[in-house]
């Protein structure tokens, strides 16, 4: 029942005790942003030889099971899968409850995982699947917060997950990818198809270093498929299926903004911290998420760049009818997007050539030279805690329940300007606080906390101050929003008491534990449930 | 029938909890004869507040003079002050409490409310919806109105009243003039003994037809504040939502010294008419003229009605525009996001601000050159033109636009 870890522990640089052994591999603690540089050489995946594969490149298998069996499925290997299907999924599922009648002891590599993903929960009592390593929310969420996961879950984010394919952290026996549109060749297109959902970006890394790829479709085409985002030369074997996923979980409809006045606010003074500290200017970049807050900033933002006749040259997405419009109206030059959430969103990749499909390499891969993430000027967060020194947390609630992933979260730190946007308080629980539960993301990276209640300037960056001093906005400083939150909300939370007991650890970037998420005492039944997460 | 009401335990509920809602919490009250109090906490915050809550609960128990009593109490995520006056409620519901009263920590009060203050935009919040009220004065409306009458269903009014009570009491509204809209006499009576002692700035008084509506509210603020050591003023602003109303404008604005504007409600006049309320608004044109003919007659503010489509931006911006141009200084708001267009709609534009700068430059000139005539270029300007231009200046400057024309 308990996790497998750590014999001991130790105290990272930002002072959180994390385990120094993970799923039986040493681990390397914290040391700080850029203080860690790994040496030797990049993974590999195993030689092949053309002769081996179908000269007519047919590579089609009647079966998932039949695929896997070929693969060589056996006990203890590690099987990867990716959301851009987000939850309306359903082959990831279908690989491990196919692979569960094979194999046992299996780990689970997901780019990120969905309520629909919840049946996992009975492999893993099963024995089928060991643990996850990857974004756990809703009710596994809460399996591996409560202790029940056999091994350590590992929370990485987007980056982080390429990061660790390409040092060797995880090697991914088995690649299971899903594409709305294939080949024979195992050529593959997230674009077109009746469950076309944009980017396959997430699902890049595995294709090139998996042992063995299987390419999953409902949409069968004669070769060749064109644009591939999956390039065929990597790809094992191709399995067609009725269908991969429900559509319309796959993508919303037009996202609405948020009606929340307090959220508008937000959302509004993040943009004319933009606007004002001269971020905003020709040529400028930035990324927003598809959250409530960040579609109405970026509403927001539009309507200033129009007043202000300046077009930005680039945004990253997170891809929405939002900035589909900005491209449109001449207002943004380029959408690099990351994962595409809508319909008009899909719409436009598949058709704008100015809309172009990224991936964790181009965008996030610490151990790329160089990437995406850190050359936008402003990016635009969510967060569950923050607190007096910066530091915020993504992963856990605050009482200890794992809630979300860290999607890309972590590697957008490295923007110019890295703005949280979120209410100080939310049902009563301060937002802003002493100590995060969990350390997602250290204060150094993270530039400015916009709150209803006003907006905080990290003192590193005494520029930022200077530049919208006097501008109007309701600046302060951290300690007095948290202190009138304390005021409002009737004294400082108390702090719940979680067990002496890792359940899962976060990795920084560079693939450093840089925090423990520890198993809560029980579970509060009645505390709210989050679902939903990348 | 008596004697099972004596022999049964009484019992009360107030609040709302479950489904969709937040910031609110469901009380059940049960008096005891002995055993202490007992209580029975589900809380979304119980991790953080659990404790805290169930002190807060024996202190509001204690004040409200109850020694034994089980409570069952379903909380998600109230404030304070929303506890205490849920507690309240449940109590003074089992027939409990009488004589006292559990009042919440009181921040500092404002400052007292100038009679003739700005008041482009006040927003209104459902006096028993208490997850609206925090951050109300973050939007930053001239005024916000703590709703006792429409908004709260029948059965709730005594709740309302005391969240209402505990909200003046507790809530930082900001710089924002602190309204209260009572219910309709008699109930408003009941109204004004709670929140009167809270020092609300203004009372907006529903439905008045007649000057003794008025006087009634006067006599019953006199006799409470009567009892206070403090002093500041309460000001009134009666609301005309009827034909008759309307008829008696001007009288019913000269009532008292309290009153600083007199406003309008279209949705109970177009009813009293008996025709449907229209976008354009053409069949209460007379009125609206009417009530800001009367109030300007009296020398008080007269404050439109309220914009319905809050989606509809654009049509609130001309509406406003229209109501400024007719004489009207401000109007109600439904949702905060109509705050700013009506603070947009009610400001002097760029080109009257500059003229009325240049009238003023030219009367202060003729002053200082002890000149009785005022000459602006060529022109001689009438003595009601710079009395336009001096207070147009003035409100500017009030609505922070000083800056803009370049001059003074």
């Amino acid at each position: 029942m308990s996790a497998t870890v750590a014999t001991g522990g130790i105290t990272n640089v930002i002072g959180r005790r994390v385990p120094t052994m993970v799923n039986g591999r040493e681990a390397v603690p914290y040391q700080g942003v850029n203080g860690y540089h790994p040496m030797g050489r990049k993974a590999g995946p195993p030689i092949r030889s053309n002769g081996d594969y179908p000269t007519d490149g047919d590579k089609r298998v009647p079966d998932l099971k039949t695929a896997l069996r070929l693969c060589g499925l056996c006990d203890g290997m590690t099987i990867s899968s990716h959301h851009h299907l987000r939850n309306g999924d359903r082959v990831a599922l279908a690989a491990l409850e196919t692979a569960a009648h094979i194999a046992k002891d299996l780990i689970w590599f997901p780019s990120a995982s969905f309520p629909c993903h919840e049946p996992v929960i009975g492999l893993m009592q099963s024995g089928a699947v060991h643990h996850i390593e990857g974004s756990m929310n809703g009710p596994l969420g809460d399996y591996c917060s409560q202790g029940h996961m056999r091994g350590l879950g590992v929370l990485r984010s987007h980056g982080g997950r390429w990061q660790a394919v390409q040092d060797g952290e995880v090697h991914i026996d088995i690649a299971v990818i899903a594409a709305p549109t294939a080949d024979c060749f195992g050529n593959a297109d997230g674009s077109h198809g009746p469950s076309a959902c944009g980017s396959l970006g997430f699902a890049l890394a595995d294709s090139i270093y998996a042992d063995r790829v299987i390419v999953v479709t409902d949409n069968l085409v004669p070769f060749p498929c064109v644009p591939w985002q999956i390039q065929g030369n990597n790809v094992d074997y191709v399995v067609e299926v009725d269908s991969i996923g429900d559509p319309e979980k796959i993508v919303s409809g037009t996202t609405q903004i948020t009606r929340s006045p307090d959220r508008l606010r937000i959302s509004e003074l993040v943009a004319r911290f933009l606007r004002d500290s001269g971020i905003m200017r020709d040529g400028f970049s930035f990324q927003a998420g598809a959250g409530g807050i960040a579609l109405a900033f970026v509403d927001y933002l539009a309507r200033m760049m129009k007043a202000a006749n300046v077009r930005a040259g680039f945004v990253r997405g997170g891809s929405t009818k939002y900035l589909v419009d900005l491209l449109q109206e001449g207002l943004v030059g380029y959408i690099l997007d990351g994962q595409t959430f809508d319909l008009d969103a899909v719409r436009s990749i598949a058709s704008d050539p100015r809309h172009v499909a990224t991936s964790p390499f181009t965008s996030y891969n610490f151990h790329g030279k160089g990437n995406f993430a850190s050359m936008v000027d402003a990016c635009v967060l969510g967060a569950t805690e923050v607190d007096v020194n910066f530091n915020a947390n993504v992963v856990t609630h605050s009482d200890g329940r794992l809630l979300h992933g860290i999607g890309g979260w972590q590697n957008c730190l490295f923007a110019g300007c890295t703005i949280l946007a979120v209410p100080s308080f939310r049902d009563r629980i301060p937002v802003i606080v002493d100590e995060v539960t969990t350390v997602t993301g250290p204060g150094e990276l993270i530039d400015v906390v916009a709150t209803e209640r006003g907006i905080a300037i990290n003192p590193r960056r005494q520029d930022l101050l200077d530049a919208v001093t006097g501008k109007g906005l309701p600046i302060r400083s951290i300690e007095e929003i948290k202190a009138e939150v304390e005021r409002i909300c009737g004294g400082r939370p108390a702090k719940p008491r979680l067990l002496d007991n890792p359940v899962a650890v976060v990795k920084w970037v560079d693939g450093t534990v840089l925090d423990t998420v520890w198993q809560v005492v029980d579970d509060n039944p009645y505390a709210p449930k989050v679902s939903g997460s990348e | 029938m008596p004697v099972a009401a004596e022999t049964s335990v009484r019992q009360g509920e107030a609040g709302r909890a479950g489904g969709d809602v937040r910031s609110d919490l469901h009380v059940s009250f049960e008096e005891r004869t002995s055993g202490g109090v007992e209580i029975e906490l589900r809380s979304r915050v119980e991790l953080y507040y659990g404790e805290a809550i169930r002190g807060q609960v024996r202190d509001v128990l204690h004040a409200l003079g109850v020694e034994h009593a089980r409570l069952a109490i379903v909380d998600e995520g109230a404030l304070p002050f929303v506890i205490a006056a849920r507690v309240e409620a449940a109590v003074r519901r089992a027939g409990l409490g009488e004589r006292h009263s559990a009042l919440p920590e009181a921040i500092k009060l404002t400052p007292s409310s100038p009679r003739d203050r700005l008041r482009r935009s006040r927003l209104y919040l459902p006096g028993n919806e208490p997850k609206y009220f925090i951050n109300a004065g973050l939007h930053a409306p001239d005024a916000v109105i703590l709703d006792l009458e429409d908004s709260v269903h029948f059965a709730e009014k005594d709740a309302a009243r005391l969240l209402v009570r505990n909200a003046l009491r507790a809530v930082d509204f900001g710089a924002a003039e602190r309204m209260v809209r009572i219910n309709q006499l008699p109930l408003g009576l009941a109204d004004l003994e709670e929140i009167v002692p809270q020092w609300p700035d203004l009372i907006l008084v529903p439905k008045v037809e007649t000057l003794e509506q008025v006087s009634d509210v006067v006599r019953a603020i006199e006799s409470i504040t009567a009892r206070s050591r403090v002093s500041r003023p309460i000001w009134l602003m009666p609301i005309l939502e009827s034909a008759l109303g309307i008829e008696n404008a001007f009288a019913i604005a000269t009532t008292s010294d309290r009153i600083v504007g007199l406003t309008i409600g279209l949705e109970d006049y177009t009813a009293d008419l008996g025709v449907p309320k229209t976008p354009g608004g053409g069949e209460s044109l007379y009125a609206r003229m009417r009530v800001v003919n009367a109030a300007h007659a009296a020398h008080m503010q007269a404050i439109d009605s309220v914009y319905g489509d809050v989606a509809d931006a654009d049509g609130l911006l001309r509406w406003g525009e229209a109501s400024r141009a007719t004489g009207f200084e401000g109007m109600g708001c439904i949702h905060p996001i109509q705050i700013e267009t009506i603070h947009r709609a009610f400001a002097p534009t760029a080109s009257e601000l500059e003229k009325a700068r240049q009238i003023v430059a030219a009367y202060e000139d003729a002053q200082a050159h002890g000149l009785g005539a005022v000459s602006l270029g060529s022109k001689m300007i009438d003595a009601p033109v710079v009395q336009r231009a001096l207070k147009l200046v003035a409100r500017a400057m009030q609505m922070g636009l000083a800056a803009i024309g370049g001059q003074s």
